[in-house]
């Protein structure tokens, strides 16, 4: 009888305690548009095409972002410009399917689609959620601040012909390999 | 204009300042339960979240008011009038203050007791009239829960009034000058406290309204100021039982003398109205079937013993 009554009723009284000490100590609730939170470098928001450090689209329109891309939310056009550099012709990501996944980011090879920390990206039409090119693209290099895909690459444009790129070796003449 | 007891400044002291009370407690108990479940809860609007009430009400009245084609119109839009004036009636015997009070009656406890076995049609009536599976569940539940704890509600009740020798609320108060009740009465303080929880179907005991299990219960259909109305009195009947528990066992207004009779008796009453959210705030809800077994096998067993010990103890010292 006693072990009841400390079972049932004493349990809800210290309950009713434990309770209304929680009046006096710190609460959970972070009040968020006062207080912002501290976003990681890392953390994987708002997508950005950056440029490289000469100021030109680093993205080369290789089409490998829509292809690993789960939701198939990227859409993108190849074109050529006259040196031979390859861009985007149209680069469009529709946020409203957007997983912020950063399969984009790992299959870049030009480390041109980065994901930044920014998360505050609520419409109130939904087709605003879909984001052009010229949305996308800022100014700077973004997380990688060197790095330039055609100075380091073996693809041939104007003004750089096959091995003179960065740590590249001319080409071998595989005619003049005779025994 | 003096204040007196049935003055007209009198009355309509008590209508307003009740009406308000519990219009405010709906932002009381939203910041309330905010604290105990480790949030801050709504503190937007106004200082601290002072004027939610007034987004609130601004809400409530624009919504739709509207009445189910299949419901029962008479019933269905009487029913929330009856709730909301048999529990302001109520207010009509509680003694604030030596000079503040509506009537001076010698069967305020009965009427109080008669007042809420009143709020039981409505409930009846708003979940019957609503042609709703939920709102007919939550009705039959509302219906069995008030009448049971009703029962020894009223018994518990009985070992103060026999104690008293009276069943004038203001007599009460004033026999309490030695001793608040709650020393002698424990017991049938703590089935008051039980079955006035049950009495206003406030949580843990909101088996008529469970949101779980069926919908809003009675209340189902209800919508705009209709729904608000049975809102609001749910917080009238919520204030009614604090002001009730303090006159009984608390000794009313009666309070150390720097302090005016009326603080004394807000103060007590606006402690049971805290202790009532914390309830909500921490007990989980009993089953229905456990609900009427608790209340029939044990509170009704207790509260009689808790009499015929009163009755017996009067009765050996006189």
């Amino acid at each position: 009888m006693f072990k009841l009554i400390a079972d049932t009723l004493l349990s809800q009284v210290r309950t009713l305690w434990l309770v209304f000490i929680k009046l006096f100590q710190k609460k959970d609730t972070v009040e968020y548009p006062d207080r912002k939170p501290y976003m990681f470098p890392r953390w994987r928001g708002r997508i950005i095409l950056s440029r490289d450090p000469d100021g030109e689209e680093r993205c080369v329109a290789c089409n490998l972002c829509a292809v690993a891309c789960p939701v198939d939310c990227i859409a993108l056009q190849k074109g050529e410009m006259d040196d031979g550099r390859w861009y985007p012709e149209f680069f469009r990501i529709n946020f409203s399917r957007c997983i912020m996944c950063g399969f984009c980011e790992e299959a870049c090879p030009t480390n041109a689609i980065q994901l930044t920390p920014d998360f505050e990206m609520a419409e109130y039409v939904r087709q605003d959620m879909v984001w052009e090119k010229e949305d996308l693209l800022i100014n700077g290099t973004g997380k990688y601040h060197d790095y330039n895909f055609y100075r380091v690459a073996g693809k041939k444009i104007e003004g750089k012909d096959k091995g003179e790129a960065l740590n590249e070796a001319p080409p071998i003449d595989v005619k003049s390999l005779m025994p | 204009m003096n204040l007196e007891i049935g003055s007209p400044l009198s009355i309509g002291l008590v209508l307003g300042v009740v009406i308000i009370t519990a219009a405010l407690l709906i932002t009381v108990e939203r910041r309330l339960l905010g604290f105990w479940q480790e949030r801050l809860g709504p503190n937007r609007v106004g200082w601290f979240g002072s004027l939610q009430v007034v987004a609130d009400m601004i809400k409530i009245f624009t919504k739709e008011d509207w009445i189910p084609p299949f419901a029962d119109r008479f019933s269905f839009v009487v029913a929330p009038g009856i709730i909301m004036s048999v529990v302001l009636l109520s207010f009509a015997v509680i003694p604030f203050a030596p000079n503040i009070g509506v009537i001076d009656s010698n069967i305020g406890v009965l009427f109080v007791l008669a007042m809420a076995s009143l709020g039981a049609y409505s409930v009846m009536l708003g979940g019957l009239s609503s042609d709703n599976k939920y709102a007919l569940l939550g009705s039959l539940r509302a219906a069995a829960q008030m009448i049971s704890y009703e029962v020894f509600m009223g018994i518990s009740l009985l070992g103060v009034v026999a104690l008293t020798g009276s069943f004038n609320l203001r007599e009460i108060v004033e026999a309490q000058n030695d001793g608040w009740y709650i020393i002698p009465q424990f017991i049938g303080f703590v089935i008051f406290l039980i079955a006035g929880v049950a009495e206003s179907h406030r949580l843990p005991f909101d088996i008529p309204e469970a949101e779980q299990e069926i919908c809003s219960g009675y209340h189902t259909e209800y919508s705009g100021m209709k729904f608000g109305m049975f809102f609001v009195a749910e917080y009238i009947g919520l204030v009614l039982i604090s002001s009730l528990i303090t006159v009984l066992f608390f000794g009313g207004w009666l309070g150390p003398n720097f302090l005016p009779p009326i603080i004394w008796f807000s103060i007590k009453a606006f402690g049971f109205i805290a202790f009532f959210i914390l309830l909500r705030a921490a007990v989980p809800r009993p089953r229905y079937d456990q609900l009427m077994s608790y209340g029939w096998l044990f509170l009704l067993p207790v509260s009689l013993i808790n009499l015929l010990v009163t009755g017996a103890i009067i009765l050996s010292s006189q």
